[in-house]
């Protein structure tokens, strides 16, 4: 069991001597093997909450529990795929890949096979021996979820991961992340402003407000995709064509744009 | 700050050549005009002969190339000494602030010492053995390889820690394979300034603590007033100390094969 509890949680910062409120209160269950999307204009906290569940970042209240347990420090329990993908330049592909095998006890075998798994379910053959900066922005994306999913977290934390790719490229990553999330679900928190993108990906989307960043409603996405078979389609643009789709989206909108919360999308 | 623009291949090789030879020109001139005396200036030539005789005939005991080798050795024991030393710590500073409270405080009370105040240890301790050319090799080079690398590992961007950190890796790793790789362009070019300053420092400890050696070559050479000996090793120490900054350039392009993505 891997789910994820937010207690009452806050986040203070100190800023030019004031003290700020970025997440003020949260309660939330993301449960096990459930793919929840938190969407939300920037400077929601939204990334905060995430970085509060890897343990890059403490609560200044209450709890936030992973599979019970307190979250206090990072760890590859609960593997982060960064916006900026923090790839280590100076590591081939191979690598970064390897890198947290590496802190896990087994063989080398066992690692090499678990990393060449990982390179071809993310179609990188062929580049095991490139540099971050050799490889095109997709290319690098990919390494960075290779990374994570290698290591095979209970939890996985996706911070805007495609937030830096243009838009084609952008498309194939949420339509593999589809794939790779139905077929080996796993409990997900992914954080994004682009509704279309949580709407697809999620089966539950958190909508938070800024300032302090509280969260507005949550929407459930999964029974309605089961019902009208969203999965059947294999590419995005057929499911946001559904008529589902569709009211979901403007959803979510409505409630982001009656709260007046300026949107950047 | 003014930028300068390139020169083309040209003016390059005009101007380092004028350069030179208004020098050349100017010391041939003292010479002709007699401004100074013959034994206290030796005409260019004299100096370039001398050196090439240096290199077949000993003197104080060994040929010029023998003296280098001498120095040479001292230079890289204490350079490699102060690499070993250095480098780890300023990447144990950068990761733990005890550490860095530990040492800082210590280390900037001693490396405004030049390194020639050692001298007088260096011969106490050591006597004319390598020990004492190597402490004050290392007191000059230790404290540029300290800081930089110190420099270089705080500045290291805090998402590849994050991202290390995250991946599981230990405080051992976090220096290896994070911070060491991280730092490793401000850490060379605190290798190439330790180098220069532990290359000099060597001649200044050899004209003391030494029975070989160019800066020992360069002491005889005075006190027999043969200045044209003294100026070959000065040619000898310019020359080996531009070898050295090449070969640590040639170093860092090597080390560093990859960009930030």
């Amino acid at each position: 069991m891997a789910d994820i509890v937010f207690e009452s949680v806050e986040r203070s910062f100190k800023q030019g001597g004031k003290e700020f409120l970025a997440v003020g209160g949260i309660d939330l269950t993301v449960k096990d093997k459930e793919f929840v999307a938190i969407v939300g204009p920037s400077g929601c906290g939204k990334t905060t909450c995430m970085r509060m569940v890897a343990g890059l970042e403490m609560p200044s209240k209450g709890r936030v529990l992973v599979g019970g347990k307190e979250a206090r420090g990072p760890g590859p329990d609960r593997a982060v795929v960064f916006q900026q993908f923090a790839l280590f330049p100076w590591k081939t592909v191979q690598e970064n890949i390897e890198f947290g095998l590496e802190s896990l006890s087994m063989s080398s075998e066992e690692r090499r096979q678990k990393t060449a798994r990982l390179i071809s379910l993310m179609g990188l053959e062929g580049y095991e021996q490139a540099y971050p900066h050799q490889l095109s922005g997709g290319m690098q994306q990919r390494v960075a979820i290779a990374r994570a999913y290698v290591l095979e977290p209970e939890v996985l934390l996706m911070d805007e991961p495609f937030g830096a790719l243009d838009a084609q490229t952008r498309v194939v990553m949420q339509e593999e992340l589809v794939r790779l999330a139905r077929k080996n679900p796993k409990t997900v928190l992914f954080i994004t402003h682009a509704v279309e993108e949580a709407v697809y990906l999620a089966d539950r989307v958190v909508v938070m407000s800024r300032r302090p960043g509280l969260i507005r409603d949550v929407i459930e996405i999964k029974p309605i995709r089961e019902k009208e078979g969203w999965d059947q389609y294999s590419r995005i643009e057929d499911v946001m064509d559904l008529s589902s789709f569709v009211q979901l989206r403007s959803q979510i909108w409505k409630l982001l744009r009656e709260q007046n919360l300026g949107v950047d999308h | 700050m003014a930028k300068l623009d390139r020169l083309n291949q040209g003016e390059y090789i005009l101007w380092t050549g004028l350069g030179f030879t208004s020098f050349i020109g100017f010391w041939y001139l003292s010479d002709a005009l007699g401004l100074v005396p013959k034994q206290f200036l030796p005409a260019p030539h004299e100096v370039v002969l001398k050196f090439i005789h240096l290199m077949n005939e000993p003197f104080s005991g060994y040929t010029l190339l023998a003296h280098i080798a001498s120095s040479f050795q001292r230079f890289l024991y204490g350079f490699i000494l102060a690499v070993l030393i250095g480098v780890p710590l300023g990447l144990l500073m950068a990761l733990s602030k005890f550490a860095n409270q530990l040492i800082t405080p210590f280390f900037e009370s001693i490396r405004f010492v030049a390194p020639i105040a050692w001298v007088p240890f260096a011969a106490l301790w050591f006597g004319t053995g390598i020990g004492g050319p190597v402490l004050v090799i290392f007191m000059g080079a230790f404290p540029p390889v300290l800081i930089n690398t110190y420099r270089g590992a705080i500045h290291v961007d805090k998402k590849y820690l994050e991202a290390a950190k995250m991946l599981g890796a230990g405080r051992f790793r976090l220096m290896t394979e994070v911070l060491f790789p991280a730092a490793i362009p401000s850490v060379i070019a605190g290798l190439r300034i330790s180098a220069g300053l532990g290359w000099q420092s060597l001649v200044g400890a050899e004209l003391i603590v030494a029975s070989s050696g160019v800066g020992y070559m360069m002491v005889k050479g005075q006190a027999s007033i043969q200045t044209d000996i003294v100026m070959s090793g000065m040619i000898a120490i310019g020359l080996i100390g531009l070898i050295i900054d090449i070969l640590l350039r040639q170093a860092e392009k090597l080390a560093v094969h990859y960009k930030e993505a």
